[in-house]
């Protein structure tokens, strides 16, 4: 590992002061990332400034909406009761994602900030990689690609966003809290990520020295009949093949109201708009979760490594889909 | 600007300045201090500063579970941990699992259902465990699999582990007077 500063941050002034003024600064949060990637000498910055004991910490509740301290453990939210009561699909995704003792260090702003598993990415001795050096090429498009998105892709990179709590916060439309330099603000998680284009180094619309301050998840009537489904290389303990976290709401056969996202498919966590086109007022079965599917999928751009995942991904979608409304029939 | 380690020392320049930190940590409920370089996991603080060797190094990487171990009663990876962010917190290893000289029930369970063959992955299975059963997941043997997945066993001794673990937590509810 390259040779670092250690500092504790006072408050989040002071956090964002310090890392605004230096480029070589990065915020140290569950570490789970970050440390990660320094001792694979991807990342090297010359300072790390530890948040994790600023007051970001837990959930308040409202009747619309919880609102998440940047620094909530990812055990910690999987165990709140309102979680667990009206928003199951984003326990599940908790809990089916790294271990407990990942998920008893990782926060939920570092989570949304977790970096690419791509392996190219993550070995400094492959020469070509946009997103770790601008301008170097990419190993992955002639390389090996199990782990590689299918959608948002670019010429320029076909890294995965791994994150799967993202997936149903993104179909929730959580917004995400900041603090920067310039006052506070808060962003959609649907306007947070940024697909690769030719700039694969920018994921989000943070600014460097900007820290996440809080999530929040709206508390929608479709999201307590929710499900998150995770397919896999082995049973447990391992990121997406392919992921689906579905809300939907069904009154006499009729879907109501639909929220779809996708994960192990997208540069970023992936909202697909198109199938909550298809099944938003149309009846709830088996062919219309299909067509919901297809919908989803029709942009997918493939390269031989990833071929399989189109099909993985549709029987995923309608898995789940099949399965939150069975629970309402 | 950035040098790598090896840049430099290729380069023939003076090595960089590395920066130290003055830490306490609580460990098994006693205090030391200590001065280390700040690159310095919570892992190795344990291992190389401390003498404490039973939390293992596998991967290095968060990913095999051998260097579990508890900070403020949960089980983390003391691999991506810096020694440095466990300061003012309670940790505890598999040295700290045995009172007088007794061995905790788990660690007695693991002797008895043989749950171990290289032993290597042992200390990070037994603290996980013990917080397992603390979680309240070691309701099923479902449950027992899918939250002990972040301990990995080279030598496949998963079951003779879930074993020890059942016995574990029948004798819990005995004790509690549950069924
Ligand atoms: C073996 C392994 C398996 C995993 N499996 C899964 C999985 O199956 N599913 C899944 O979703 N994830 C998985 N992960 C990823 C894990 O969830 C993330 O590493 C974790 O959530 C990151 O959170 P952290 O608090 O540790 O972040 P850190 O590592 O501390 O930080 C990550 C990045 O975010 C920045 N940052 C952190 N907090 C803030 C903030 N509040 N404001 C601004 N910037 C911030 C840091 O500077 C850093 O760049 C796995 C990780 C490992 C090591
Ligand atoms: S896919 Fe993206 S992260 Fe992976 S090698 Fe290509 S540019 Fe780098
Ligand atoms: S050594 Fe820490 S998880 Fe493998
Ligand atoms: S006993 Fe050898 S790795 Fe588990």
């Amino acid at each position: 590992m390259h040779p670092f500063e250690y500092a504790l941050a006072r408050d989040a002034d002071q956090a964002v002061a310090v890392a605004t003024a230096d480029p070589h600064t990065s915020f140290l949060a569950g570490g789970t990332t970050q440390l990660d990637l320094m001792k694979d000498g991807v990342l090297q910055p010359g300072r790390l400034l530890d948040i994790t004991r600023l007051p970001l910490k837990g959930i308040t509740h409202t009747d619309t909406a919880i609102r998440v301290g940047a620094l909530t453990t990812m055990e910690e939210l999987a165990a709140d009761p309102v979680v667990r009561d009206r928003l199951p699909f984003v326990r599940e995704a908790l809990l089916l994602g790294a271990s407990t003792q990942l998920r008893n260090m990782a926060t939920i702003g570092g989570n949304l900030l977790q970096r690419a598993r791509c392996r190219y990415f993550r070995d400094p001795t492959v020469p070509a990689c946009n997103k770790r050096n601008p301008g170097s090429g990419c190993a992955a498009i002639d390389g090996i690609q199990r782990m590689h998105a299918i959608l948002g892709t670019s010429d320029h990179c076909i890294a995965l966003h791994a994150s799967d709590v993202a997936v149903p916060l993104t179909a929730l439309d959580a917004v995400v809290h900041t603090q920067g330099a310039d006052g506070t603000r808060s962003v959609p998680l649907t306007q947070f990520y940024l697909p690769p284009d030719d700039t694969p180094h920018v994921e989000n619309v943070l600014q460097h020295g900007e820290l996440i301050t809080a999530v929040e998840i709206p508390l929608l009537p479709a999201a307590a009949r929710s499900h998150y489904i995770k397919v896999r290389d082995r049973v447990s303990y391992e990121f997406a093949l392919t992921s689906a976290g579905v809300a939907v709401l069904i009154e006499n056969g009729l879907v109501q109201e639909a929220r779809v996202a996708l994960g192990g498919v997208g540069t970023i966590p992936w909202r697909a708009w198109d199938a909550e086109d298809v099944l938003r007022g149309a009846q709830a079965t088996t062919e219309v979760f299909r067509s919901a599917a297809e919908a989803a999928l029709a942009g997918a751009r493939t390269l031989p490594g990833t071929a399989f995942k189109v099909d993985l991904a549709k029987r995923t979608l309608v898995r789940t889909l099949e399965t939150v409304a069975g629970a309402q029939s | 600007m950035k040098h790598t380690e090896t840049e430099t020392r290729l380069s023939g320049q003076s090595p960089p300045e590395v920066p130290q930190v003055d830490i306490t940590l609580t460990v098994n409920g006693i205090s030391h201090s200590l001065q280390v370089d700040t690159r310095v996991t919570l892992l190795d603080a344990l291992r190389d500063h401390l003498g404490l060797t039973g939390a293992k190094k596998g991967c290095d990487q968060g990913a095999c579970g051998a260097c579990t171990v508890m900070v403020d009663g949960r089980r983390v990876v003391s691999c991506l941990a810096l020694a440095a962010q466990c300061q003012g917190r309670e940790i505890t290893t598999i040295e700290g699992l045995s009172t007088d000289g007794e061995l905790h029930p788990m660690q007695a369970a693991f002797a008895r259902h043989d749950a171990f063959q290289c032993g290597y992955c042992t200390p990070g299975q037994i603290i996980s465990a013990v917080c397992l059963i603390e979680e309240g997941r070691a309701e099923t043997e479902e449950d027992i699999r899918e939250f002990m997945s972040g301990n990995l066993c080279r030598c496949g001794a998963y079951p003779n582990i879930r074993a020890a673990i059942r016995d574990v937590k029948a004798a819990v509810h005995d004790v509690k007077g549950e069924s």
